[in-house]
């Protein structure tokens, strides 16, 4: 279900480093599976057993850089947002996750000053259409760089699938 | 002023520029633009999702009108968990077997019949220089060998494309490498890349082409070349090329069916950055636990006392990387270490069957070898030889995370083929040489 990115995300981090990668995210032990829910329960497992047992609906996944490293598994940001994760960002997305986020419709945002100051345990208010992210412990807002406005339609409209058929609708060729 | 080639074959495949221009129209890095797509590939892991995201995008069956764009074009292949691995991987492969045959695709691909999808494809001539290729598996960029502008994606792009036959795509910049010089025995495209990953990290080449160019390039054969442009994507890129030459048009002209466009760089091309590299005195690399970036040549490595060897996947599985293999068993003369296991996968049915032909499957049994054909195996952590804790691999496979093989806790070492061969002979991380 598209939820509108104009209603501001509030949410608790969990901060992880660099290079994150989609092994950690959700080993290909569990791959034998496309379900959401059941890969949600070993999301970050060999990186975080934590996580997947504590993780809240709305929580914000804050990490380093080229976040979502290796492989092309969709199963990655949908075990994340299975999970209940509101947003994710990094200081840098590796560009087959960064695709697959915006195309299942989990709002992710590139601020490497954000990510500077912000730790696990921290709430941040994220505004996905003008790119910011408020820390509530140091009360700073830092701005995202802008998605182009195609890429910006594809999140409004809740993913890819939703985008395009939208345009097939339309007629747009 | 000139261009890349990642910036002429997508000029060349344009739909809309973003201004509303077609083909050909010229392109620039950062251009977000919409391209056709000459193939659509999935295996039976990222198949099933696509197949979710065609029927929501499609409105289902065949018969509302849900047909793929072109039913030469795309390709599913099961090769990560095939033969089925447990009950819920034969679903998945249902699945893709289900909507091959309602969407008739003229390529079907059976265990047995077929093999790995980065294999197979360029070897059935069915990826082919010029073409602009999509995968649902990251190891797409294999293609770039071929001349291919080739790239992975996820399942959901992957499925809208088989609807429509189109994706979108942001223009990249190309870093150009140049490997001068000429190699040293038992040193190929495995530690080229390996020692480029190591030189610019895994993130070096994020959201870029590479092209990989110089005299030790043009001196490689094709297998090499795919092991290279396999890993592209460990350094981050988004596709990888090298040079169509006399060595790739022999290939490819020997499996084209269809017309193919050779594209060359113009030597004016605007490049991110140049790297220029002397590969003469490069060693065999080692790719060390935990990431495919933390490379050292093998004579800094120190004891390393495997396991298990593993020798195959899409990124060494081929008739050449067994003949090196074979190399070093012949210089050894005697069987694998009796300490550790051997798990050798041809990466297709038809290399094994040549591989029988010629006598190495039967060599490399009775030197203590527990061998399969055309499948992934262990690479991903599937099945076939994974790692319980503490236990450390020796794989000429491409990826080496936490958890990647096994256990979290286990480590896997990453190398060229005559390494993994001499190490299985010697019980440790081993230089040919030392046999």
């Amino acid at each position: 279900m598209a939820r509108s990115p104009s209603r501001p995300l509030e949410g608790r981090v969990w901060r992880y480093g660099d290079n994150v990668d989609t092994d950690v995210i959700i080993p290909a032990r569990y791959l034998n599976v496309s379900d959401p829910a059941q890969l949600a329960v070993h999301c970050l497992e060999d990186l975080d057993p934590a996580f997947a047992r504590q993780v809240q609906p709305g929580d914000i996944v804050v990490a380093g850089e080229n976040f979502g490293a290796g492989s092309s598994r969709e199963h990655a940001p949908l075990a994340l947002k299975a999970a209940g994760v509101g947003c994710i960002i990094a200081r840098s997305f590796a560009r087959i996750f960064y695709r697959n986020a915006i195309n299942i419709g989990l709002p992710i945002l590139e601020c490497p000053q954000a990510v500077e100051e912000t730790e696990t345990g921290d709430v941040l208010t994220v505004d996905l259409e003008a790119g910011t992210i408020t820390n509530h412990r140091t009360g700073r807002t830092y701005q995202a760089p802008p998605f182009p406005p195609f890429v910006m339609e594809i999140i409004r409209a809740g993913g890819l699938v939703p985008y395009t058929r939208r345009r097939m609708q339309e007629g747009a060729r | 002023m000139g261009q890349t080639l990642v910036e002429k074959i997508i000029a060349a495949h344009l739909v809309d520029d973003g201004n509303g221009r077609g083909a050909p129209a010229p392109v620039r890095p950062g251009d977000l633009v919409e391209v056709s797509v000459d193939v659509v590939m999935a295996n039976d892991i990222t198949a099933p999702l696509a197949i979710r995201a065609f029927e929501a995008l499609t409105g289902s069956t065949p018969e509302n009108g849900g047909r793929v764009f072109d039913p030469d074009r795309v390709l599913l292949v099961p090769s990560h968990f095939v033969p089925a691995k447990d009950i819920k991987s034969a679903e998945q492969v249902k699945t893709l077997r289900r909507f091959a045959q309602a969407q008739a695709l003229t390529h079907r691909f059976t265990p047995g019949r077929a093999g790995i999808e980065h294999v197979i494809l360029p070897d059935m001539g069915l990826v082919l220089p010029g073409d602009l290729v999509i995968g649902g598996d990251s190891h797409t960029c294999t293609y770039g060998a071929v001349g291919a502008l080739a790239t992975g994606m996820g399942s959901t792009d992957i499925g809208v494309a088989m609807a429509t036959g189109r994706t979108w795509l942001r223009v990249p910049e190309t870093i150009r490498f140049v490997y001068e010089g000429t190699l040293r025995p038992w040193v190929g495209g495995k530690d080229l890349i390996l020692y480029t990953i190591g030189q610019i990290g895994v993130g070096g080449a994020r959201y870029k082409a590479m092209e990989f160019t110089g005299p030790a390039i043009a001196q490689l054969d094709m297998a090499n070349r795919f092991t290279m442009v396999n890993m592209v994507i460990e350094a981050g890129g988004k596709c990888g090329f090298i040079p169509v030459d006399k060595t790739t048009l022999a290939y490819v002209e020997a499996r084209a069916t269809r017309p193919y466009t050779v594209y060359q760089a113009d030597e004016d091309a605007h490049y991110a950055a140049v790297y220029r590299w002397d590969v003469s005195d490069l060693e065999p690399q080692v790719a060390l636990p935990y990431s495919p970036g933390n490379v050292l040549p093998i004579s800094q490595v120190g004891t390393v006392k495997p396991d298990q060897v593993f020798i195959g996947s899409c990124t060494n599985g081929r008739l050449e990387d067994l003949a090196q293999v074979m190399a070093v068993l012949e210089r050894a003369g005697r069987a694998f270490h009796p300490d550790l296991q051997v798990v050798v996968i041809p990466g297709s049915q038809a290399i094994y069957l040549e591989a029988l032909r010629r006598g190495w499957i039967e060599r490399l049994a009775e030197a203590g070898a527990t061998i399969t054909a055309g499948t992934c195996g262990p690479c991903l952590g599937g099945y076939f030889g994974i790692l319980g804790a503490g236990q450390v691999g020796v794989s000429t496979s491409n990826r080496n995370f936490r958890g990647r093989m096994g256990h979290r806790e286990a480590q896997v070492y990453l190398v060229n083929p005559a390494v993994a061969a001499a190490t299985a002979i010697l019980g440790r991380l081993a230089h040919p040489d030392e046999v």
